[in-house]
């Protein structure tokens, strides 16, 4: 493999490359000492705590008193033959699908909009972008409200002569009927409610982003396509999608992130919902941690959480690493 | 091979810190209480003293003053630290005590429920103080209840000093229905599944139920379970004598499912005051719930105990009190000034005054045997009375058991109740009793 040396980063470059001139070297040395806090930091308050956080997990501390006897995978076995922890699982893989899905696309629908040069862009771009303000604890509290199937949203649905309304989150349907192991893999569909909260804050986030990506796009590539007589459709698929496939990489790997934790939502919106159909794993962490004293299964659920995340985004970072490389 | 190193070097250390930093939420929580430090916790400025609770609604954050004033009035020199958290029904207050006294810096004192729940867990774990010389000294080994004490004490040691008494086992009725259609409270089950057809004939909900916070189906099927089994059988279940898959629990249990066909149903999306909301309004005739729901009727609701509302002990509980008992413990790893403190204030927690004081604010009675039946109203008389005579029980959902026996009750619970497989129920149980010692 070729080496490239251009565009990486400073910290990196210098340990690899020995023979630079001395003045170079002085400029990677102060780099690699000003990041040494931060490594420090991330050390200590990242890295050990998962070092920590993945040897708790092995033990066999279930109660105040701390006990650091080793219990093998037992607690990993644990969890994943509760019921509790496999709808975690099932609720996790169909809402960070949807969720990705709804955002990006309804965000880049946003952006597409506000991109079209009106006269009052600026506020459109606030009113957007406003809900990232609210804090999700916040959103979770009104969403409950606005979907309670009693009072909210179904009351304007009422008034418009709808009857056959829909109960939101407290449905404990899932369709369709998909047996693995002891949970029903189907989607449930008290998942939509919070999926349609979480998807409300964070699109203005995605149009944000996409509206930075469109912006970037240099005129003349839009000029030339409109030259050889590119229509909007065939411009949107064939220059703007393709141009803004960063962005969409940056959106996706941050959403991603936070459809994993996804925690303070949820816990005042619905909890983890009649027979666990709004359960996610941060969820189920804190109960079993807190609320059990289950400190070694906590963190079992905690670790399973983190190696999730990687396995996800893993593939994905090496994926793109290796597009910049080849470029 | 050298470029591979390089690259993969950068993608790993940037993954690592993405993932931590996503994770971030789980593996600070749990690493902050897993880092022990011995240090010499509460040895801090001496003349404050810190009083730790979930005490932040307005009424019990009002009656949490009461006890302030007092304090301060005895001891001016010392600044009285409201170190409250709010939320999750006392969770959010326990995973921050948790980590703090990891920590090894406990409050001066904080608020648990009596009996074999967090109570006990902290005692074993070494972390309370025994409290016998002050029982001693403040006269409080007479000022109790025996049948209270007993839910502070192990291993002959009292731990806490029970601050207020509230009730499980309260059926609450609309009286104008149950006038109406000339029905009598139900004190058993077949008189409760009689006056329940009754209502619903008439389209009225005969019981309301709530469910938001996964906790009020765990009352109802608790005091169910005490109403069925009966004082003995129900003890003996929560000390792990008798098995979870004893015939009592799945009679109990069905019991309970029976009487879910008689509720409304959008109980999961309810609060505990919107249900008894539902009593007040007289869309529903009946509502099991703690007599907390006695401040929401007479305070939120403006009704009149005896006219408006009425309350009775849940089926077959007649001569019961299942208690809930907010007590105040003294971390052992407080020292000098702060202990000295600590203390003081736990002298003020059990008076006379300051339990008045406290509990006529906050809608609870006073668990002290001399308290005034004069200073409540009448449904406060008529639990003292109650408390004072009856056997006292614990229920699971309010610190009866192992905490980590009652996370998986409710987790069983909230599969049973949409599976309706007792079995499946009864199993989940037995296995968490087995992880969760209860003995």
């Amino acid at each position: 493999m070729k080496q490239t040396r251009e565009g990486m980063d400073a910290s990196a470059a210098a340990v690899t490359v020995p023979n630079r001139r001395p003045r170079i070297r002085t400029e990677k040395v102060w780099a690699m000492v000003t990041l040494i806090p931060s490594i420090i930091l991330l050390g200590v308050f990242v890295y050990y705590f998962i070092f920590w956080t993945g040897y708790v997990s092995f033990t066999k501390w279930h109660s105040f008193i701390q006990n650091m006897h080793l219990n093998g995978f037992q607690n990993y076995v644990d969890i994943f033959k509760s019921f509790r922890f496999q709808s975690d699982l099932r609720n996790m893989v169909y809402f960070t699908a949807f969720f990705m899905i709804g955002t990006l696309v309804l965000g880049l629908f946003l952006a597409l909009l506000v991109d079209q040069h009106i006269k009052a862009e600026g506020f459109f771009r606030s009113v957007f972008l406003y809900p990232m303000a609210i804090s999700a604890a916040a959103t979770g509290v009104i969403w409950s409200w606005l979907l309670n199937p009693n009072t909210g949203l179904n009351l304007i649905l009422h008034a418009f002569g709808l009857h056959n309304v829909p109960k939101w989150y407290l449905s404990t349907r899932i369709l369709p009927h998909l047996h693995i192991a002891s949970i029903n893999g189907g989607i449930p569909l008290a998942m939509f409610a919070v999926l349609i909260a979480s998807i409300w804050q964070w699109s203005g986030f995605a149009m944000a982003l996409y509206l930075a990506g469109l912006r970037a796009i240099p005129e003349e590539i839009k000029e030339s396509a409109r030259i050889d007589g590119a229509r909007s459709i065939r411009m949107f698929w064939s220059i703007l999608l393709p141009q803004l496939r960063p962005i969409t990489t940056t959106a996706v790997v941050m959403l991603m992130a936070s459809s994993l934790k996804v925690f303070d939502l949820l816990y005042a919106m619905t909890g983890p919902g009649a027979n666990f159909v709004t359960d996610l794993p941060a969820l189920n962490m804190f109960d079993t941690t807190f609320k059990g004293n289950q400190f070694a299964q906590g963190a079992a659920i905690a670790t399973v959480l983190l190696v999730l995340v990687l396995i996800f985004i893993v593939p994905y970072l090496i994926g793109t690493l290796r597009k910049e490389d080849s470029k | 091979m050298k470029g591979i190193t390089k690259k993969t070097g950068i993608s790993v250390l940037s993954v690592a810190t993405m993932g931590a930093l996503l994770a971030g939420c789980g593996t600070a929580n749990n690493s902050a209480t897993g880092n022990t430090g011995n240090s010499a916790g509460g040895s801090g400025k001496s003349g404050s003293v810190e009083i730790f609770s979930w005490w932040t609604g307005v009424a019990s954050s009002k009656a949490l003053k009461q006890f302030f004033n007092i304090y301060e009035q005895k001891y001016p020199g010392v600044k009285v630290i409201n170190a409250a958290v709010s939320g999750g029904a006392g969770s959010n207050a326990k995973a921050v005590l948790a980590s703090r006294m990891e920590a090894g810096k406990p409050p001066a004192t904080f608020q648990v429920h009596a009996g074999r729940g967090s109570l006990k867990s902290w005692v074993e774990a070494g972390d309370m103080t025994p409290l016998n010389s002050l029982y001693k000294q403040m006269g409080w080994d007479k000022v109790f209840p025996k049948s209270l004490l007993n839910l502070v004490t192990f291993n002959g040691k009292i731990y806490a000093v029970p601050v207020d008494m509230q009730r499980d086992n309260v059926l609450w009725y609309n009286t104008k229905i149950f006038k109406k259609y000339n029905l009598t409270p139900p004190s058993t089950f077949s008189e409760f599944f009689k006056d329940a057809k009754v209502l619903k004939s008439h389209g009225i909900t005969p019981l309301a139920l709530a469910n938001h916070g996964n906790w009020e189906t765990t009352i109802l099927w608790s005091d169910v379970l005490l109403g069925t089994v009966g004082y003995t059988k129900y003890n003996e279940l929560m000390t792990g004598k008798l098995a979870w898959n004893s015939p009592g629990v799945t009679k109990a249990s069905q019991t309970f499912l029976k009487m879910l066909q008689y509720t409304n149903s959008d109980y999961n999306s309810l609060h505990w005051a919107q249900a008894d909301g539902l009593v007040a309004k007289g869309k529903a005739a009946m509502n099991v719930q703690g007599d907390w729901a006695q401040g929401y009727f007479t305070t939120t609701a403006h009704l009149k105990p005896n006219v408006d509302f009425g309350w009775a002990p849940t089926p077959g509980t007649k001569g019961i009190f299942a208690a809930v008992s907010d007590v105040f413990g003294l971390p052992s790893k407080l020292k000098g000034q702060t202990k000295t403190n600590a203390t003081n204030f736990l002298k003020v927690l059990g008076s006379a005054k300051g339990q008045k004081e406290f509990n006529t604010l906050k809608g609870t009675i006073s668990p002290r045997l001399d308290a005034k039946p004069s200073d409540y109203n009448a449904y406060g008389q008529s639990a003292m009375k109650s408390y004072q005579h009856d056997k006292l029980v614990l229920t699971p959902g309010q610190g009866a058991v192992n905490p980590g026996f009652t996370t998986a009750l409710e987790n069983a619970m909230t599969q049973l109740i949409s599976s309706k497989n007792v079995k499946g129920f009864e199993s989940s149980l037995q296995s968490a009793a087995q992880q969760n010692p209860l003995k």
